[in-house]
């Protein structure tokens, strides 16, 4: 297909019918413009209206754990994970527990580490590797990085597992994909306050609570892209495994699942990256380890200390992403027939090696098996000494002063006060008017209905907020990551060092950056908005970068034989046929920037992060059930415009 | 080595224990660790006083306010320090509820309050007294308040009242919620440089102190009945025009359970009772002198033997 038909294709774009939608925008601009005439009903929900849904689901929630006696479930599962959790604390840190044979010496797990890189990549990874776990005990950080790693080590298989078996299901049975869609839908967009009573109720505070955490959220990836991956098998794969007459069980097992091999795998990638997002937060309900270190030493302002527990969780993250992705690439090796044990058997017999040298090593060298307080490299208070100079700067501080200044004054109050100004109704009809231009009616309903239901919680003006933080942060996220996504795509110099600022944004914790951020912008909406922007301009960049990269060779050949200058080619060619995955991007941004808002309560807000925080004391699980769902909803009306039209426009422009 | 080791501690222990205390469960007692140094390094000296009489700790990090559902429960056995203005409410709720009890009361005496660091007072010299805060509003303005002066308020977890302080007393300031007690460390670190006045919910004991002097604002006495009764203090018409109690409680919890399994352990905690300057000395230790919480309370230990030692013997 040439450009100029990609063009045509454009024009006559079916799923796409502005003469409703426009009609709709109109009729809640009219709504807005005649706010002074409008019934009081249609500017807020009555006090009077509000049910007391809150008191209904502490109702249902005591009614499920105590009288259909879930917790006996739940507790009986937190007992078979507290087995293992047990089993990995005692061989990472010495836990005293069953088997006693731990702590492993931290050299011996560095040189496995190492001896696995370079299996999967060679001597690049196996540095990689070394030099990560080396770090992490040298200054200091052993111990609690094995606290992490020992209910990682548990969460992330058995998500995984979970996630594998879900997406069978979920590709045999479409009733069953109907049923699992949503839920996992909502079990990510809600907030993480809403996590917490529960997991460490039904759970018990510990270890178990943080592993159950971390396991809910990191699974669903793993179910989408299972089921993709098996979607994507070709018939004649099937067919020639059913010709040689294997049962349904060896169908699954020996074709399928190996055909969707690369999919699966990317799917252990995320579980494996979105549990490390989780190691700080998790901290609240009991995780051990690097989060609850960060936390305490962030409550007594030790920055530098702090920054060195981010680098850790950094590198690490680095350290097993590269590596799963090795594993993506890595094509499995196939044998000759009869040959030796050994030789099958080469990677593990390396990794078993050295990690046997290594504890070898460490018997000798009793540096290598422990390193003892005082004997770390840790720069705390040097890097204290820097981030306090950088922060006192007389030239920093100007500007982010004159910034706060301008941005609370001109721009962010009168932006939060508008949207509160707005009727009900006329924030509903734009959603329904978003809603049809992208599926027609059904999309319409689904907008507006979410909306709906947030109006009725009688939470409107916080959840107004709570949506002006996101607004803000994702728009200036947008300014910024889009321009240096399509840098990074065009120019390969540029792209490595993006990538890799793309990573440490993700994966360093955000309660380090807050800090600073306080320090710089002062308790205010500039340094909430600044945390969600730092977050929210990575999935920016990168669908952006995925987009641009995807683009057919052909049809950007084409446009360079047709004569088109580099602008042209970019603005007509490449960019349009980047936007529907680029509105993926958009998506993951307002739903990494949901997730951020409510996280930085923790700096102080007036949106609903900070009643969910309220909620915590006193344990009201009902309200906080309420404000959740509040969240959640607001984030799933954004949710299915974004990935409707985006998927509609990959249809149209004949993407697949 | 472990192995040995770890075999010939838990035979000291099951030869030591039946002596001694005979009725103490051999499950671990468990000590919820918060995100503040004095209170772990508290937890920590008390799981070291148990551990001499033979008993198993181990520690759990928890929120500081879901912790008491967790108590109710018995998933952790107990809890070091509930702080009367912080956790109060959620406290109250759980013995509300049942499964907790109130075991003791710590010596020391908390005060929760609005704050200034003593650099302030160049800006504003009619501090501590608090008439002077409306003459100086201008001084703690920020963009985010117009004209008038800020209050940095503490997490609105911590149910404090100062919005109705600020009504109750004509007070012209607005009230700014910071979300966590690390985000009130940042905003003091940031005015330290150019000693811009700041004024801000800090309480005491706390490292803080150390750090930063300051002082507290002196509001109209806390008289009981002014939370609830208009007629009481400064203002007829409006109830909180009057500052916190400054003898707050800093109390023990314990769950209910605790003393049928581990009796023992429960008739030390029942005397365990820390001053003000104690836990300022504890958190000195990880807080300025950078210690690891379990070095610090095995060096309090060491350091202050009569104070624990007591406590041993029944």
């Amino acid at each position: 297909m040439t450009a100029a038909e990609f063009a045509s294709a454009d024009k006559s774009g079916q799923g796409y019918r502005p003469g409703m939608a426009v009609i709709l925008l109109g009729l809640a601009v009219l709504l807005a413009l005649l706010k002074p005439f409008l019934p009081a009903i249609a500017l807020r929900v009555p006090d009077a209206a509000v049910l007391p849904y809150d008191h209904w689901f502490q109702a249902l929630f005591d009614f499920i754990k105590d009288d259909l006696g879930l917790i006996r479930v739940t507790r009986t599962i937190s007992a078979g994970l507290e087995w293992l959790l047990d089993l990995t604390a005692n061989l990472l840190y010495g836990k005293n527990r069953w088997p006693y044979l731990g702590p492993i010496p931290w050299f011996a797990i560095m040189a496995a580490v190492a001896a696995t890189g370079w299996v999967l990549k060679g001597w690049k990874m196996a540095l990689l590797g070394a030099v990560t776990f080396t770090w992490v005990a040298l200054v200091g950080q052993w111990d609690i990085a094995m606290q992490t790693m020992s209910v990682i080590a548990v969460a992330a298989p058995v998500a995984a597992l979970l996630g594998l078996i879900l997406g069978i299901l979920a590709w045999k049975s479409p009733r069953f994909a109907a049923i699992l869609t949503p839920l996992l839908a909502i079990f990510q967009t809600l907030p993480f306050f809403t996590y917490l009573l529960p997991a460490v109720i039904f759970f018990k505070v510990g270890p178990t609570a943080g592993c159950v955490a971390t396991i809910i959220y990191a699974m669903p990836p793993m179910v989408l892209m299972t089921t993709l991956g098996l979607k994507k098998v070709r018939a004649e794969v099937v067919e020639a495994g059913k010709m040689s007459g294997s049962t349904r069980w060896q169908m699954l097992r020996h074709v399928q699942v190996p055909s969707a091999r690369s999919e699966i795998l990317v799917g252990v990638n995320q579980v494996i990256m979105l549990s490390l997002a989780m190691v700080v937060l998790t901290a609240f309900i009991g995780m051990p380890g690097l989060g609850a270190k960060l936390l305490s030493l962030m409550n007594s302002l030790k920055l530098g200390r702090s920054f060195e527990i981010g680098v850790t969780i950094v590198l690490i993250a680095v350290t097993m992403d590269r590596m799963s992705k090795a594993w993506v690439v890595a094509q499995p090796v196939h044998f000759e027939r009869g040959a030796p044990w050994w030789v099958r058997r080469r990677s593990l017999l390396i990794v078993l090696g050295a990690f046997l040298g290594g504890l070898a090593l460490a018997q000798v060298f009793p540096y290598l098996a422990e390193v003892g307080r005082g004997q770390d490299l840790s720069m705390g208070s040097q890097i204290d000494a820097v981030i306090t100079a950088i922060l006192s700067n007389d030239i920093v501080t100007g500007v982010t002063g004159w910034l706060r200044g301008f941005l609370v004054g001109s721009v962010l109050i009168p932006f939060r006060n508008a949207l509160l100004w707005l009727p009900v109704i006329t924030v509903l009809m734009v959603a329904a008017a978003a809603g049809h231009a992208v599926g027609g009616w059904r999309s319409a309903a689904i907008a507006a209905g979410f909306l709906a239901v947030v109006a009725l919680t009688g939470w409107w003006d916080r959840a107004m907020i709570t949506l002006y933080s996101v607004l803000s942060a994702v728009f200036i996220a947008a300014l910024v990551g889009l321009p240096l996504g399509i840098l990074a795509a065009l120019r390969k110099r540029w792209s490595d060092p993006i990538l890799i600022a793309c990573d440490t944004a993700q994966t360093f914790p955000s309660f380090v950056y807050l800090i600073p951020a306080i320090m710089l912008f002062g308790v205010s909406d500039v340094s909430v908005i600044f945390a969600i922007f730092i977050f929210a301009t990575v999935p920016l960049m990168r669908y952006t970068i995925e987009g641009i990269r995807a683009v057919p060779d052909e049809v950007v050949e084409a446009a360079d034989m047709s004569g088109a200058t580099r602008m042209q080619k970019l603005f007509k060619v490449q960019l349009p046929l980047a936007l529907p995955t680029m509105a993926i991007g958009v998506n993951q941004a307002i739903m990494f920037a949901f997730f951020m808002v409510i996280i930085a309560a923790f700096i102080g807000t007036q949106d609903l992060g900070q009643e969910l925080q309220k909620t915590l004391a006193g344990n009201e699980l009902g309200k906080n059930f309420v404000l959740g769902m509040c969240v959640a909803l607001m984030a799933l009306a954004f949710n299915h415009i974004l990935m409707r039209w985006s998927e509609d426009r990959r249809k149209t422009l004949g993407l697949g | 080595m472990r192995i040995t080791l770890s075999i010939s501690a838990m035979a000291l222990a099951a030869a030591a224990s039946p002596a001694a205390f005979a009725a103490d469960s051999t499950d671990p007692i468990v000590i919820p660790i918060h995100n503040w140094s004095s209170q772990i390094v508290m937890s920590n000296v008390v799981g070291q006083i148990f551990e001499a009489a033979g008993d198993h700790v181990e520690y759990v990090t928890t929120d500081s306010q879901a912790v008491y559902e967790s108590v109710r429960m018995g998933d952790v056995t107990l809890e070091l320090e509930v702080w009367e203005g912080a956790f109060g409410k959620s406290f109250r709720a759980a013995l509300d509820k049942g499964g907790i009890e109130d075991v003791a009361t710590h010596n020391a005496i908390t005060r929760e309050d609005w704050w200034y660091p003593l650099w302030t007072k160049e800006a504003c010299p009619g501090l501590p007294d608090w008439h002077a805060l409306n003459d100086c509003a201008a001084v703690f303005a920020t963009p985010e308040t117009g004209d008038k002066g800020r209050f940095l308020a503490g997490p609105v977890d911590w149910l404090k009242h100062d919005q109705e302080r600020v009504d109750a007393l004509g007070l012209n300031y607005t009230v700014v919620n910071a979300g966590s007690a690390a985000a009130l460390w940042a905003e003091i670190a940031a005015a330290e440089k150019d000693k811009k006045p700041i004024i801000l919910f800090n309480w005491t004991p706390n490292f803080a102190e150390a750090v930063w002097p300051g002082e507290f604002v002196n509001f109209p006495e806390w008289v009981d009945g002014c939370d609830v009764d208009p007629a009481v203090g400064p203002n007829p018409d409006a109830t909180f025009d009057c500052g916190n109690p400054a003898n707050g409680y800093l109390k023990i919890a314990a769950w209910d359970g605790m003393k049928d399994k581990w009796p023992a352990a429960y008739a030390i905690l029942q005397k365990v009772s820390f001053t003000n300057a104690q836990i300022a000395q504890m958190a000195k230790l990880v807080d300025i002198d950078e210690m690891e919480p379990e070095d610090a309370a095995a060096k309090w230990l060491e350091d202050n033997a009569d104070v624990w030692k007591p406590w041993m013997t029944n």
